[in-house]
């Protein structure tokens, strides 16, 4: 079903699967855009407390950024290896990405759990609700980054992924930084810049 | 394709891959698994239809109610589900599916290709919308509906806050809807992806972008606008959810909240909805004008360009929705301005099809009935559409029933006319039968004299200052007489319907046989029989210029005439260099020519949504049950090969 290299004005070139993958991002920003655009509407409008001032923890939330960044690092380096055609490697870094990204997500249940033990909760007042709602959508992608690392390495233990399957990985990566540079927005609106 | 995966000859694949190769020979399984987009394209197209009958009763339902003065047909409660599952139903079960099973069947087709990018997200696509409609449906049993007691939602169908809040809307209609819409927008995103990655990626050898049929352009602008304007309704829905069923406030002004929030973000959905709806009607608009005019497209580039434009544009104008919201002079006379603007480069369609039909020799068969009919109510809806773009004009007309002759003058008039349009073209295509023509144009008469007679009323009752959604109204208003006209106008297109139904039914059974390329066509698939080869082109097409099926059959001689192409030397190239001719050059029976496998995986996938959304409301239980079926799917899809290595 391939067209041939003589006719590339007829496709854009890029896999399938891979256009398909951009496009899906492409949608995803209009998903967080539009929880976002909902959680700035709200800053500072919440009735009563408690606020965000008297519960964001600046510096745990910045080490829980950093590890999620981190795990971006080590996803570009799990494809670099299978693009080299070195399995060994790949399996290493995925399962590290998936570490880190579980760590993350440790971090969050830790916070979503703090949070709650001060009276926050998502029918609270404005912030609960805005703040429960954008970032777990953002806890909810981040996991199922991590099963789909955890699938794509049990698949390579059964020899599934070599050096032809790179886009597998690539896809994958395409998701999980997409994922962390959602993370960057919402850290830097939610978390640095709070309303006076 | 090499197989690389690991001999993998566990039991249980062994039995996945019987059952598939069972389904795929069995008369009625292999519905359930199938992946070619044909036969998807079918689906949607008879699903889609059934909703619109139900939808269409729901309607009558409402006209009979409305037909006089004080009547009892229904109670207030049963118009406000009625009225509310009417709109839900037309826009995201019958002109969104119609499309659809327009964009399936006819994208490959079109583009020269033998399939979509991905056959089982297409599936997927189908099953995900024939379970969130289903789902969306069940709502009217959730109250014992045979004592008349129905449980649909009543919030109207673009469910505005706080109105869709459980403290004002109880009972789990409201619950249904939001949950179904969402599912529906799963299926669209889908579809969306899919076909964006077929039109870009899968075309003919030679078919550039600007050798497009205007069909394929209009399906690659309406799915932009699908992937990028479902998300926007999908958290709304979400934050509508979390508000209904765990207490948050998204749109609870008790907490501090903004219900406009909910207007906003449900009309930067639904602006670029709109235009999801009407775009795909252009399309099939702009294919028939010309084969029945015998000219080419006047304007070709002005035609796709100003598709491109209204895409854009549609999302600059959802204020209009919301002019009586208080939301101040300024953004009012800027929404104003740009929903002015946009009726520009939809006006330049217009007269770009009117110049198609300037001195074209015009066959009026069926299609072109209803594709002329389509420029004509369109045109009137458009211009009352206009009317609404000025401020003070629509502060008079907001919400009166005027809005509802406007979009049904563009919805109706525009959108179900050209679909009818083009299941009267492309119903030869796919069955190799002519739809009976005389039945065709009754069809046609009886369905514009009704609908003008139930919707041009509509004008007059809402000047006279009518409401929309009001059950009943007293007798001295002045509102009667109109009311009675769309009354018997509505029954008048339901017996339009009925012809359409006989026709449909006749003709596959007792039709006219068609040839390959019955209407003198242009396009690619009147270059393949009637109905296609399961793998549709034999030999991939090589496309030299736009209309390029025409340009085969048709040349200029010295004085500029147009005359046939003198036989024999008719020359259909194609990649391995094939001379055949046209439509017959199916001699090898596809044997060779590799199709992706049907699947049950898609089925099963979906089949996890409503039982996540049915859970949600009812029992957190069977949520678990939900997601297990999401993930079997999911990893099923994956893990299975996606066709049979060759035994």
């Amino acid at each position: 079903m391939a067209v041939g290299s003589a006719h590339l004005e007829t496709s854009t070139g890029i896999d399938n699967r891979k256009l398909a993958m951009w496009l899906f991002l492409g949608s995803e920003c209009l998903f967080f855009g539009s929880l976002i655009a909902a959680y700035l509407l709200y800053r500072g409008h919440s009735l009563t407390g408690p606020y965000p001032e008297d519960l964001v923890d600046i510096p745990f939330t910045s080490v829980s950024a950093f590890i999620l960044l981190m795990s971006s690092v080590s996803m570009v380096l799990a494809l670099a290896s299978i693009q080299k055609g070195n399995v060994r490697n790949m399996q290493i870094w995925l399962a590290t990405t998936a570490i880190l990204g579980a760590m993350f997500i440790a971090g969050q249940a830790y916070e979503f759990t703090e949070f709650h033990h001060e009276g926050l909760s998502l029918s609270a007042n404005l912030y609960g609700t805005t703040f429960f709602v954008l970032t777990g959508f953002h806890g909810a992608h981040v996991t199922i980054g991590v099963l789909i690392l955890l699938s794509l390495l049990t698949y390579s233990f059964r020899g599934g992924i070599q050096k032809q399957d790179s886009l597998k990985i690539e896809l994958a990566g395409l998701y999980w930084h997409f994922v962390d540079i959602v993370w960057i927005i919402i850290f830097t609106l939610v978390y640095l810049i709070q309303p006076q | 394709m090499a197989t690389i995966a690991a001999p993998r000859t566990s039991p249980l694949a062994e039995s996945l891959r019987n059952a598939r190769q069972a389904a795929e020979h069995n008369p009625i399984l292999s519905w359930f698994a199938t992946v070619d987009h044909k036969r998807i394209g079918v689906l949607y197209g008879v699903s889609a239809f059934i909703f619109f009958c139900i939808g269409g009763c729901e309607a009558l339902l409402m006209r009979a109610q409305l037909a006089g003065p004080n009547a009892n047909v229904l109670t207030n409660d049963e118009f406000n589900r009625l009225f509310t599952m009417h709109g839900t139903t037309m826009v995201f079960l019958v002109v969104m599916p119609l499309s659809n099973a327009f964009f399936n069947l006819m994208v490959p087709l079109m583009i020269g290709s033998r399939d979509v990018a991905f056959p089982r997200l297409n599936a997927f696509s189908y099953w995900t919308f024939i379970a969130g409609a289903l789902f969306l449906n069940a709502s009217f049993f959730t109250r014992n509906i045979f004592s008349g007691d129905l449980g649909a939602p009543d919030g109207g169908w673009f469910g505005y806050a706080p109105l869709n809040l459980r403290a004002y809307t109880p009972g789990h209609g409201m619950d249904f809807w939001m949950l179904g819409i969402q599912i529906l927008g799963i299926a669209s995103l889908a579809g969306g992806f899919n076909f964006i990655v077929t039109i870009l990626n899968m075309r003919a050898p030679g078919m550039t972008l600007f050798r497009m049929p205007v069909f394929i352009w209009m399906t690659l602008v309406t799915s932009f606008l699908i992937i990028f304007a479902m998300p926007v309704i999908a958290v709304a829905l979400f934050e509508l959810t979390f508000d209904r069923l765990f207490g948050a406030n998204f749109f609870n002004p008790a907490a501090g909240a903004n219900p406009l929030l909910w207007q906003h973000m449900f009309w930067l959905f639904g602006h670029p909805e709109v235009y999801i709806l009407i775009l795909p009607a252009f399309g099939i608009v702009s294919e028939i004008l010309p084969v029945f005019a015998r000219k080419p497209l006047f304007g070709y580039p002005f035609v796709v360009f100003s598709g491109i434009a209204i895409g854009f544009m549609s999302w600059g104008v959802w204020v209009h929705h919301m002019y009586t919201t208080g939301l101040g002079t300024v953004a009012n006379s800027a929404f104003g301005i740009s929903t002015i603007l946009i009726a520009v480069p939809t006006g330049v369609k217009i007269f770009n099809w009117m110049g198609t039909l300037w001195g074209g020799s015009i066959r009026f068969k069926a299609p072109m009935m209803f594709a002329i009919g389509t420029v004509a109510m369109f045109t009137i809806g458009g211009l009352s559409g206009v009317l609404h773009s000025m401020v003070p004009s629509d502060y008079q007309q907001q919400d009166t029933y005027f809005v509802v002759a406007h979009f049904h003058y563009v919805l109706f008039g525009g959108a179900i006319f050209a679909l009818f349009a083009g299941i009267y073209y492309w119903f030869p295509k796919f069955t190799g039968k002519f739809l009976n023509e005389r039945l065709g144009h009754i069809n046609f008469w009886l369905m514009l004299i009704g609908f003008n007679l139930t919707f041009f009323p509509m004008h007059i009752s809402g000047l006279l200052g009518m409401p929309r959604r009001i059950y009943t109204y007293p007798s001295d208003y002045g509102w009667n007489l109109w009311n009675l006209l769309s009354s018997i106008g509505a029954f008048t297109i339901a017996l339009s319907v009925l012809i359409f139904i006989i026709n449909f039914l006749w003709s596959i059974r007792k039709g006219k046989p068609a040839s390959a390329d019955p209407w003198d066509g242009r396009t690619l698939e009147w270059t393949i029989p009637s109905p296609p080869p399961h793998y549709n082109f034999a030999e991939i097409p090589i496309v030299h210029s736009r209309d390029d099926f025409w340009h085969r059959k048709y040349q200029e001689d010295a004085q500029g005439n147009v005359v046939p192409v003198l036989a024999g030397a008719a020359h259909a190239p194609t990649l391995s260099g094939g001379d055949g001719h046209g439509a017959d050059h199916d001699d090898h029976g596809g044997h060779g020519i590799h199709l992706p496998s049907p699947s049950f995986m898609p089925l099963i996938a979906a089949l996890g949504f409503p039982f996540i959304a049915t859970g949600l409301i009812y029992d957190y239980a069977l949520v678990p049950v939900g997601v297990t079926l999401l993930v079997v799917g999911f990893y099923g899809w994956a893990l299975e090969p996606a066709a049979e290595e060759e035994a």
